[in-house]
Formats: structure tokens, sequence, C-alpha cells
């Protein structure tokens, strides 16, 4: 399937999504007014991806802001691969913070409560 | 009169003041000037932070949810989008402070809101934002319905707010977010 790489911009994050490498990663961040327009791309390459995923999936996040109009897309990101997960498949999210940013911390621990789904929090 | 407003500013430690429209742009070029000021300003890091985040989320709040005043000028009838940001730095919190006409109809649900948010501690603002993340849908503006709670989570203190009667049709809503500099 096709790759789905967008750069950064001072609103939004950088996407990787690699099915060829293995590599499903959104760093950055993530302030745009139109979080839902933004996020429909990573959704649908989702839900592609989710037809035939490989045979493990780390998605990796590593966010330095983001507003709360994101954390409701974030959702929708994490609830897809909960699915795949509960589907059978080998999902992993890994959501990494800032050893100083006590409040990305916390988004993270918010998260991982709301899911059924392997989340491991990392200091980086 | 210039130098009054000058004077004036500088005793309310005023470092931003803007009265206009908010577009999209005039978002994206305040957010990039503060961010570069508290930059400049050698700003504790975890301090830029929470400060960033409340600037960005009492904007985009003013951006998504102003109710254009209908009026009438020279040219016919205007809707006016203009609104008041401002933001400030004392000597021990930093402000922002946002203003901008809102309907009467919805002065009530967002002064609930409001008080419920301020009523709310530490504990209990977790639990309500992860309430609405998880169960409300978004809104047809795009927006969560989590900003208030977040502006209250980042900022650790209590939210000032209110509502000037303008007409039988508006008020206008302000709002005032402090974020301590001492964040050790």
């Amino acid at each position: 399937m096709r790759n789905l790489i967008i750069e950064p911009t001072s609103k939004t994050p950088k996407i990787i999504l690699n099915a060829d490498v293995n590599v499903f990663e959104i760093s950055g961040r993530s302030i745009p007014e139109d979080s839902v327009g933004f996020y429909r791309k990573v959704l649908d390459w989702i839900d592609e991806y989710a037809k035939n995923p490989n045979p493990k999936t780390n998605f990796k996040f590593q966010l330095e802001y983001f507003n709360t109009s994101s954390s409701k897309c974030l959702l929708d990101v994490f609830r897809r691969l909960e699915k795949m997960y509960k589907s059978g498949n080998q999902i992993e999210i890994t959501w990494c913070y800032d050893a100083d940013d006590e409040d990305m911390k916390e988004t993270g621990e918010d998260y991982k409560a709301l899911l059924e789904v392997p989340f491991e929090l990392v200091s980086v | 009169m210039t130098y009054s407003y000058f004077k004036n500013m500088q005793v309310n430690n005023v470092i931003f003041v803007y009265q206009g429209e908010v577009t999209q742009d005039l978002v994206t070029s305040v957010l990039e000037m503060m961010e570069k000021k508290l930059d400049e300003d050698g700003e504790d890091k975890k301090v830029k932070k929470k400060v960033f985040n409340v600037m960005v989320e009492c904007i985009q709040n003013v951006y998504h949810h102003l109710d254009a005043l209908e009026t009438t000028n020279v040219s016919g009838k205007i809707n006016d989008k203009r609104a008041l940001l401002m933001i400030g730095k004392e000597d021990t919190d930093y402000y922002v402070i946002t203003g901008n006409y809102i309907l009467n109809e919805k002065v009530e649900a967002v002064r609930e809101k409001l008080e419920r948010v301020n009523k709310c501690d530490k504990e209990e603002l977790k639990k309500l934002y992860q309430e609405i993340l998880a169960n409300e849908q978004m809104s047809d503006k795009g927006t969560a319905g989590l900003g208030m709670i977040d502006i209250a989570r980042k900022s650790g203190q209590k939210l000032g707010y209110d509502f000037h009667y303008v007409n039988e049709t508006y008020s206008f809503f302000s709002l005032e977010a402090k974020i301590s500099r001492d964040q050790a």
C-alpha cells in the first residue's frame, strides 16, 4: 500500500506511516484549527492498513504540544488501533514524552486509562 | 493620548494586545510571535509550555466560538467578528485574556460550564476531561468541548470570567486564565 508521509508545519505534526519498513510515527505539534480535516488522511490510511496489517505494528507518538480538538482525533486513531488489536493483531502504542513534561505524561495516562490496547509511556 | 495608552499598558504588564478580526492566519501569527517572545525572554521551559498551551486553547476558543455581531455601517449590514486578545506578564504570573461577543442565549450554558470547571480540584478536572474525551462527540465546529477544562488544568488556577450585557441579542464574554511563573 502507499505510504503516508506529511512534513511538519508550525501547527501540524510530522506523519510517517510506512508499512514497507514498519514505521508508524506521529511527532511534533498538533494545534491546527481544523484537526478533523487534518486527521482524516491518517484515519483513512489506518482503515486501509487494517485490511492487511504487518505481523507486528508499533505506533509511536511523540508530541510536543497538542490542542483539545487534536486530542479527540488522537483518540480516534487509538480506537482504530485498539480495534485491530482486539481482532487479533499484534499492536503496541508507544507514547513518548519529554522527561520534564508532566502534562504530556498525564495526557498519556489519560489515554491509557481509556484504552484496551498495549500502551507504553516512555520518558525521553 | 498615545503616551497614556502606552503607560496604561505598561502599568498592567501587557506584553501583547490585539483588537480585531480573529482569522486562522492571525491565530498562527500571534502564536508564532508569542512563542518567539517567550524564547527570547529566556522563560523556564515548563512555564513556557504551559503558557503556550493556554494561549492556543484560549485563542482558538475565540476563533471557533465567537458570535459575529450583526451591525450596520456606511457600507450596509456587516458581520463584526472583532475580538480582544491580551497577554500579560506579571511578577508571579502570566495572564491570557480574551473577549468576544456571544449570543445571550448561549450565556447560561457557558456560565454553567465555567462554574463547574471552577468547582473542580485537580483530580476532578482530570476525571471530567476523561469523561468528555471518551463519551462526547465532536461538535459540528470540530471542537471537542474540552477547551475550558484543559485551560483550567494547565493553568492550575481558577478561571476568571465575565458576561457584559450589550443589548437584547449579545453579551461580551471575557475569559482570564493565569499561569504561575513558578512551576518548580
